[in-house]
């Protein structure tokens, strides 16, 4: 089983790099984007097959490392 | 007096802590962040800057489960007194020996240079030397050193006066170069023996190298051992 995390910046806490993309796409002429968040993703390959043993694994590898839960947020995506 | 200073892979200001330090008259170590344990005679324990594993992931969030860890968060939580230095305030926020986190700067610059720094708390064993509202010079050099907090952390940080020192301009008015909240550039936590700041003291010890303010900064530590 394969697990796509995705974390980003929690809302509200200010993203730099969403903030210099969404300029350079505007330098760029692409109109009506209202806003960009820059995360990060990252893709686990899992022996485990039960998905809801994979999913409690991999919130617990979200909490204690992939994500820094005092500024991020994450979701978890089985496939 | 004796510091010990760990040092992970990536770490690149532990000789400049060992210089610093012993300038001041203290015995240092440094420590590998394979070992377990610490000297038993460590008055000091100071996680020193530098790039831990490459900042990869984020700055600190993996050193914080190297070996050492484990004896540097026994150490703290027994009162003992620990410095974090740049990358070492990030490893100790990741830690949550500290609260708070460190963000990219808000220009995405990597900063390096000299910055005035304004005292807001001199009532602990790290500033004791100086005064609130004094202004030292001292170097910066940081891609995550935006410091955030949430609002009610802030008020907490405000109310226990965990607020160490804040970036400033040579007459003390705040002047923020990196987006953090407050201007905040380095605090403590709330019993007050776990310090960290992202501007670097150790680099702060000769006058004819810019300045020397980081000798009172440091100097502290010294008196308080």
């Amino acid at each position: 089983m394969k697990a796509i995390v995705n974390v980003s910046l929690k809302a509200g806490v200010l993203d730099s790099q969403g903030k210099a993309v969404h300029h350079a796409l505007d330098s760029l002429h692409f109109e009506g984007v209202k806003d960009v968040r820059v995360g990060k993703q990252i893709i686990l390959q899992l022996d485990e097959s039960d998905k809801e043993k994979a999913m409690q694994d991999v919130t617990k590898m979200c909490e204690e490392l992939l994500a820094n839960t005092v500024i991020e947020d994450y979701d978890i995506e089985l496939v | 007096m004796k510091v010990s200073i760990i040092q992970f892979p990536g770490t690149n200001c532990e000789r400049d802590t060992e210089y610093a330090f012993q300038k001041l008259g203290a015995q240092t170590e440094i420590i590998w962040h394979k070992e377990e344990t610490l000297p038993q005679d460590t008055d000091l324990l100071v996680v020193a800057g530098g790039f831990s594993y490459g900042d990869y992931l984020r700055s600190g969030a993996i050193a914080k489960f190297s070996p050492i860890m484990k004896a540097v968060v026994a150490y703290a939580n027994k009162g003992g007194k620990v410095l974090g230095i740049c990358n070492g305030f990030q490893v100790l926020t990741e830690a949550r020996l500290l609260p708070g986190a460190l963000k990219r700067n808000e220009g995405l610059h990597f900063i390096s240079k000299h910055h005035t720094l304004k005292v807001q708390n001199s009532d602990n064993d790290f500033l004791r030397k100086l005064s609130n509202d004094d202004v030292v010079n001292i170097p910066i050099a940081h891609h995550d050193g935006n410091y955030y907090i949430d609002d009610a952390g802030l008020q907490e940080l405000q109310s226990n006066g965990q607020i160490l020192l804040t970036y400033c301009d040579a007459q003390g008015n705040e002047s923020n170069p990196n987006g953090s909240v407050a201007s905040i550039a380095g605090v403590c936590n709330k019993e007050k023996n776990v310090f960290g700041l992202m501007p670097h003291p150790e680099r702060a010890m000769e006058a004819i190298l810019g300045s020397d303010d980081g000798v009172k900064m440091l100097q502290g530590f010294l008196e308080s051992c």
